[in-house]
């Protein structure tokens, strides 16, 4: 399991490959904190290489997305999964995030 | 880690360190799919469910001590598959943990979500003290 960041233009994209669990969400949240003291507002997750995510990944989720739009910015998911909408669906998440079906989506949406 | 396993069953004995979840996760989801267990239940009902039991006994029954450890018993056929995670911890009553991460006062929390996953996405899920603490998931396979 790993996370890729990369930019286009002033959004950051994260590419989270395997699992967002227990045992790696704490890179994923520094990973994002440190984008944000540079600067960054605007942070899209790709999920087209996640395979589950369980509710500690979900928890980090929620409290960027917090933290982002405390700070004036918007974090936004793309290019879930059945299974990952079915869990965003289950703990009702879908309702706190914007979701694209595709990056080239997300991107047009901030 | 200390691994004896059936065809069927597995035992496993790890420290307490979440980073053995998914080799566990991995073996067991194996053993489903051996059992034709849906595609669904391979990719979201298991690992999922698992992970939040295990990482419930490593971090809140167990403390997060490395020298305690995580007993994890799985029993897999064509109906159904039983999962038992002991940990060394004091217990808790699983029926006093009813808050709803859904509603508008839990949403924006980061935790709270663990034991809600787990009544969602299985069957049966009880605890009981066996020597330890003894959290119990079933999932039945239902029809392939």
């Amino acid at each position: 399991m790993s996370f890729t960041a990369s930019k286009q233009g002033d959004i950051t994209i994260i590419e989270i490959e395997g699992q967002l669990i227990v045992g790696n969400r704490q890179a994923l949240k520094q990973m994002v904190l440190d984008d944000l003291e540079k600067g960054t507002r605007k942070v899209l997750v790709d999920f087209a290489r996640t395979g589950y995510i369980d509710s500690s990944g979900l928890g980090v989720l929620v409290s960027l997305a917090k933290k982002i739009r405390e700070m004036g910015g918007e974090l936004r998911l793309a290019n879930l999964s059945d299974d990952l909408q079915t869990l965003f669906e289950l703990t009702k998440l879908d309702t706190l995030f914007q979701i694209s079906e595709t990056r080239e989506r997300a991107l047009e949406s901030f | 880690m200390d691994v004896r396993s059936a065809e069927q069953a597995l035992d496993i004995r790890i420290p307490s360190d979440v980073q053995y979840i998914e080799g566990i996760v991995q073996q067991v989801v194996r053993r489903c799919e051996l059992h034709a267990f849906p595609r669904r239940h391979l990719a979201l009902n298991v690992p999922v469910a698992l992970t939040e039991a295990l990482s419930n006994a490593i971090l809140r029954g167990n403390l997060d001590d490395a020298a305690r450890s995580v007993h994890v018993h799985a029993e897999v056929d064509s109906s159904r598959l039983v999962l038992e995670v002991r940990d060394e911890g004091q217990g808790f009553d699983l029926e006093a943990c009813t808050v709803d991460p859904t509603t508008p006062d839990h949403m924006m929390l980061e935790d709270g979500r663990g034991l809600f996953l787990m009544r969602r996405l299985m069957d049966h899920v009880e605890r009981f003290s066996d020597g330890g603490n003894v959290v119990r998931l079933i999932l039945l396979r239902g029809v392939a």
